[in-house]
């Protein structure tokens, strides 16, 4: 396997595993908690390398993350309920306090270790072909493929599983419950999985960057449509094209590869802001301006259809207070429709405009 | 005391404590309407928006001017929360997704942007990084002076605008009925906020930049209801963090002052949530403890009462009505008899005239109610009794 190709496969992996985990964080108004827990593994991570006697171990590693994610989960929901502090307020407490513990930690005993706060920060996915997994005196290939090949298998597998539970306590928690879908289970199963995905991702794209996977292409997809499974499809459509075109970015400019990776999520997400089919800024933009033509064409057609004679430009705009231009182009969209006649003596219906304009009242 | 004293000889401590001490200051002020109008994570997402525009101030001018990089890292900050209210006003998207795609997105390009400086071998590029984190160890007397006179400005327009802002943060209806440029008032504060970013990015660093708005807000927010005093103190909280926070970094080598910092607000947060007067959840545990223990002793009371009038009053008869043992009915009785309500003669207990009084209290206390809820029986043809 060429090292290009286990880069851009592991990004893939690391895209397509949180893309199926963040569309149920954007739907359940969590986003936030996604930044949190990717802030708060640090010390957990931090934790299970002490433990592990300074062994860069995968396992310990996992596990602490994810213990590390469930107590930010837990503490927020703890400071929350107190009513003392509100829930937003609440996780911009919670994790700057554990990351802080974590940075500490990190320069206070792993200082010359092989666990440096850029790679916590930003990740190295450029290393990702020469860790390689071996087992049983075999070369089974990039560790990290096999950590997020297994990691997207397991949330693959949970969406699948859940997914009727999923949509329902999304969409409607206090139904869930009522009908014994146990929604806090859920909820926390959810955040372990997102705690691990970061974790897991933690070695390739950095501790803050799968952020920008686990929300931008959710975000991104719910722009596009308004049906869940096409959503999570979307999503990990979006992560994957991400993943593609971040990698010849970043090789073209030698820049981060995990940085351009949301730089081009960050594109997407705008280009589908602008364009999107369903209500992107640009095309309501346009579908507005449309409308206003072919309406203030039918107003001409109204009005020509009073009068026999070709009616000049100059009586329409005074009629009507409209601006020259505005009138022209209500005149072009009439003319190519065959509605409107091009007489030099002024605006006059063709037959087909007579017709339309003769079958209203 | 030694530590204490260098912050007046110490030339770089003092630099480090000063700077801290500034962004505690401004940011527990403006992080005070930054928590009250829920906007507390607008500070990390203005902050993580930053560091393209450090990066591109950098690649532009080729210096490291800290007020360029400063002025660069703020506008940065200004379009992202432009962009943001931009993405809220016509999508749908929830607010925390936006926050939370601005932040990454914009995060992300920052770091493209500085690798790619770092690998196109320009040697003036040192310490850019260090923006993430925070430099508070390298921060100059320059630099303290750039803080000063920025937060200085943001103080001023507070200081100026105070009720303006006061009335936007707890009633921006009623303050736009009365004719205040609401929406201009909010993007003042919030640009404002910037500013408390700009300053944090040198001490504390980009990515722990909200816990500078929000956690000495949040403790001071424990210990009043008055705006003007939650200010106050949410800017003296922050002070102390930021001058604790870099006293005790400079006590060891490898004590990075950013998380230092953060980590002391955290604590006075923590202390204020728990002990606060009035607000304080170690008193609410408290109280609802001895409510607890309160009505439990009152019903014991009642319970004993009935059977020292209609029957007689043992530990067993106790434990058969309440359905308990009857060395835990014992127990109870001492419990009782502890509070001067009964006494015991062998195995027959009575009532003291205390008891007495005291459940005859309760008894009306109980019968108060009903009858305060239904106007007719307050005539009280003696039906009710």
């Amino acid at each position: 396997m060429s090292s290009d190709f286990v880069i851009v496969l592991t990004a893939i992996f690391v895209s397509t595993a949180s893309a199926l985990l963040g569309s149920f964080l954007v739907l359940r108004r969590m986003a936030l908690m996604a930044d949190a827990i990717s802030h708060a593994v640090l010390p957990g991570i931090v934790l299970a390398f002490w433990v592990s006697g300074g062994e860069r171990a995968t396992a310990p590693a996992l596990l602490g993350a994810a213990a590390a994610g469930l107590l930010t989960v837990t503490l927020v929901e703890w400071l929350t309920r107190t009513g003392r502090i509100k829930n937003d307020a609440a996780i911009g407490l919670v994790f700057p306090a554990l990351f802080s513990l974590g940075v500490l930690a990190v320069s206070l005993y792993f200082r010359n270790v092989h666990l440096d706060l850029d790679a916590v920060l930003y990740g190295e996915i450029a290393y990702a072909p020469f860790n390689t997994l071996e087992a049983f005196g075999l070369n089974l290939g990039p560790e990290s493929l096999w950590i997020m090949g297994g990691l997207t298998l397991v949330n693959l597998l949970f969406v699948l599983l859940f997914y009727k539970e999923l949509k329902l306590s999304t969409f409607d928690a206090g139904l869930a419950a009522a009908l014994g879908f146990l929604p806090a289970v859920l909820h926390y199963a959810l955040m372990s999985l997102v705690s691990l995905t970061a974790v897991g991702a933690f070695q390739s794209v950095g501790a803050i960057l799968i952020v920008a996977f686990l929300i931008i292409p959710p975000a991104t997809a719910y722009l596009l449509t308004q049906r869940l499974p096409v959503m999570i499809a979307l999503a990990v459509l979006v992560g994957a094209v991400s993943s593609v075109l971040g990698y010849v970015l970043a090789i073209l400019l030698d820049a981060s590869i995990a940085g351009m990776m949301a730089t081009v999520a960050g594109l997407l997400f705008g280009l589908a802001w602008l364009f999107s089919p369903v209500g992107g800024v640009l095309t309501a933009r346009n579908r507005r301006e449309r409308q206003r033509r072919e309406f203030a064409a039918r107003l001409l057609l109204a009005h020509l259809a009073h009068h026999d004679r070709p009616v000049p430009a100059r009586e329409v705009l005074e009629e009507f207070g409209w601006s020259p231009a505005f009138l022209a182009q209500a005149q072009q969209w009439a003319q190519r429709e065959g509605l409107l006649a091009g007489d030099p003596n002024g605006l006059r219906l063709t037959a087909r405009g007579a017709a339309l304009a003769g079958e209203r009242p | 005391m030694d530590l204490l004293a260098g912050i007046f000889t110490d030339y770089t401590l003092r630099n480090v404590a000063l700077g801290a001490a500034l962004l505690g200051l401004v940011g527990g002020v403006l992080g005070s309407f930054a928590t009250l109008r829920r906007q507390s994570l607008l500070g990390d997402v203005l902050a993580h928006a930053a560091l393209p525009g450090i990066c591109l101030a950098f690649l532009l001018t080729g210096t490291k001017a800290p007020l360029i990089l400063l002025l660069g890292a703020g506008l940065a900050g200004w379009l992202a929360s432009l962009l943001m209210l931009a993405i809220l006003r016509s999508t749908r998207l929830p607010e925390d997704s936006t926050l939370g795609v601005i932040l990454s997105g914009f995060f992300g390009f920052g770091i493209g942007l500085l690798t790619f400086i770092q690998h196109s071998g320009d040697s003036d590029q040192a310490g850019l990084d260090k923006f993430i984190f925070g430099q508070a160890a390298t921060v100059v007397g320059e630099d303290v002076l750039t803080m000063a006179v920025l937060g200085g400005v943001a103080l001023l327009l507070v200081g100026l605008l105070y009720k303006e802002f006061k009335l936007l943060t707890f009633d921006p209806a009623f303050a736009s009925s009365l004719g205040l440029p609401v929406r201009g008032l909010g993007t003042l504060l919030t640009s404002l906020t910037v500013i408390a970013v700009m300053i944090g990015l040198q001490t504390v660093g980009v990515v722990l930049m909200a816990a500078m708005l929000i956690a000495p807000a949040a403790a001071a927010r424990q210990w009043t209801n008055r705006l003007s005093t939650m200010v106050w103190l949410s800017a003296a909280f922050g002070v102390l963090s930021g001058v604790l926070g870099a006293v005790i970094s400079a006590t060891r080598e490898n004590l990075p002052t950013g998380p230092l910092v953060v980590l002391t607000a955290s604590l006075i947060t923590l202390f204020s949530l728990l002990l606060a007067p009035e607000r304080g959840l170690v008193w609410d545990w408290r109280r609802t403890r001895n409510n607890r223990r309160r009505i439990r002793l009152e019903r014991l009371l009642l319970d004993a009462h009935v059977l020292y009038n209609h029957a007689e009053l043992t530990p067993e008869s106790l434990a058969q009505r309440r359905r308990t043992a009857p060395a835990r009915a014992k127990e109870e009785l001492e419990e009782l008899a502890a509070r001067g309500w009964v006494t015991g003669r062998g195995e027959r207990w009575e009532l003291t005239e205390q008891g007495h009084a005291e459940a005859h209290r309760l008894e009306q206390a109980m019968r108060v109610l009903p009858k305060a809820l239904n106007p007719r029986a307050e005539g009280g043809a003696g039906g009710a009794a």
